[in-house]
């Protein structure tokens, strides 16, 4: 009988069972493809960060497990930065960590607005023939002006020059801090030093053009009227690359003598 | 009750959900900076605004009047929740870029508004037809905004170069107004101004 209780819920009842399973069909059927869709897109920004391939090519599963072929996935642990066994790397989700209470801690302040910072950290090596350290890219993250900006920093062999820079996801505004994707930008990046002879992190975004290489070995370019996003990269950069990120890890790769 | 050929031509200009109803101005804004970005929305605009006119056509005899609205919004939520499966398994690189706006076509005013309007009033065929001109007519604004935003914001269409950027050695300086959402402020109300200066019985009696 239309209009009823008994009628209305049953009605209800009987849509959102429909509805229900053409949403479950979806999901299910697609997930393998978009959970390949985003290994294969993290894996190109770590690529992308290493160098070893453009922000802009176009490549397919293939090229991308091929150029993927040199990288070491390493899961350590952050605070130690010992090597962690134990993780199989192809399963371990850093950003679902860091905000598990179980598998993460909450941050030490700092600049880079991180509340939590996972147990365990997803990092990539590349060596050479005779094992000697060649690049490490590591995850970085931090508050620019609209977000989080989730991205990878590669380290030369000697573990204090940059190889590169890329995010992978930001809410900067377009035109302005969006331009963290301007390849131009990203390529000055390349050679800069992140640490100084201490080995700080003293690598910083500066306001207005940092000049070459040789003249600033520790400043990039700002990016123009893109103040908080410029500090914002800045401050990520050194809290991960910072005691409290990746420094104990890089401090065992250096006495290690991975670095050259 | 209006012909087929009017359910479908009459969104595009005479009764556009844009610019006549101003309808789904949020999204208008948000992915309109580049033209796939404007494209693809649209076509999932088209895709949901199809098929929950007609769903809801086929059941508006059925559906109790005391909760016609939630049992609209569930199956306008299954329909949002397939594309955005859809977008991420075969566009990831768009899909990306739209982010969470493939989302909230679930509350997309042009949707709710046609299913209440007309797919709770017509039969299955012709609520099709109203969608699918609504969706064009939601599509044709986006696509005239992009068009403009992304020459001129970005010199490119389709994210091809068509302009030469002065930061990569060229001679045109981007105009930064259009890559933001004021931008597209901007460029809708030019063409509520040009279709109402066509059509001036679109214009509101004060």
């Amino acid at each position: 009988m239309q209009g009823s209780v008994r009628y209305n819920l049953g009605f209800a009842a009987a849509v959102c069972f429909v509805c229900a399973i053409v949403v479950s069909t979806s999901a299910v059927s697609l997930a393998d493809r978009q959970d390949r869709n985003a290994t294969l897109d993290k894996q190109k920004n770590v690529l992308v960060a290493a160098g070893i391939a453009a922000a802009d090519e176009s490549l397919g599963a293939e090229e991308v497990a091929r150029r993927f072929e040199p990288m070491t996935q390493v899961i350590i642990e952050v605070e130690s930065g010992d090597a962690a066994d134990g993780i199989d790397p192809a399963t371990f989700d850093q950003r679902a960590a860091s905000i598990d209470v179980a598998q993460s801690r909450p941050a030490p302040d700092n600049t880079a607005r991180i509340m939590r910072l996972p147990h365990y950290a997803l990092v990539y090596e590349i060596r050479d023939a005779a094992d000697g350290l060649d690049m490490v890219v590591l995850p970085v993250e931090g508050l620019g002006l609209w977000g989080t900006l989730y991205g990878f920093v590669a380290l030369e062999g000697d573990l204090r020059t940059i190889r590169g820079l890329t995010f992978y996801e930001h809410k900067e505004t377009p035109g302005l801090g969006g331009e963290v994707d301007n390849p131009r930008w990203k390529a000055l990046w390349t050679g800069r030093l992140a640490f100084d002879d201490d080995l700080t992190p003293v690598i910083a975004v500066v306001k207005g053009p940092a000049g070459s290489v040789d003249d600033a070995p520790h400043a990039v370019d700002g990016l123009s009227g893109a103040t908080i996003t410029s500090r914002g990269v800045t401050n990520l950069l050194r809290f991960w690359l910072g005691p409290d990120g990746f420094g104990p890890y890089l401090t065992r790769l250096r006495a290690e003598g991975g670095a050259a | 009750m209006s012909t087929s050929r009017e359910a479908l031509i009459d969104p595009l200009f005479n009764n556009n959900p844009i610019a006549l109803q101003v309808l789904g101005i949020c999204s208008a804004l948000a992915v309109t900076t580049k033209m796939d970005t404007a494209l693809v929305m649209s076509a999932a605009v088209i895709f949901v605004l199809l098929f929950s006119n007609l769903f809801i056509s086929m059941l508006r005899n059925q559906i109790p009047t005391s909760i016609r609205i939630i049992v609209q919004l569930v199956i306008i939520a299954s329909l949002v929740i397939v594309v955005d499966q859809v977008l991420k398994a075969y566009l990831f690189e768009i899909s990306k870029q739209l982010s969470v706006f493939v989302g909230l076509i679930i509350t997309n005013c042009i949707i709710m508004g046609r299913a209440e309007a007309y797919a709770m009033q017509n039969p299955p065929g012709m609520s099709m037809i109203d969608g699918l001109g609504n969706g064009l007519g939601y599509g044709v604004i986006l696509a005239g905004t992009a068009v403009i935003r992304e020459l001129f914001g970005s010199g490119s269409l389709f994210s091809v170069q068509l302009l030469p950027l002065v930061s990569e050695g060229g001679w045109y300086t981007p105009n930064g107004l259009m890559v933001l959402s004021p931008g597209a402020f901007f460029i809708i109300g030019f063409f509520i101004w040009a279709i109402r200066t066509w059509k001036p019985e679109q214009v509101e009696q004060d």
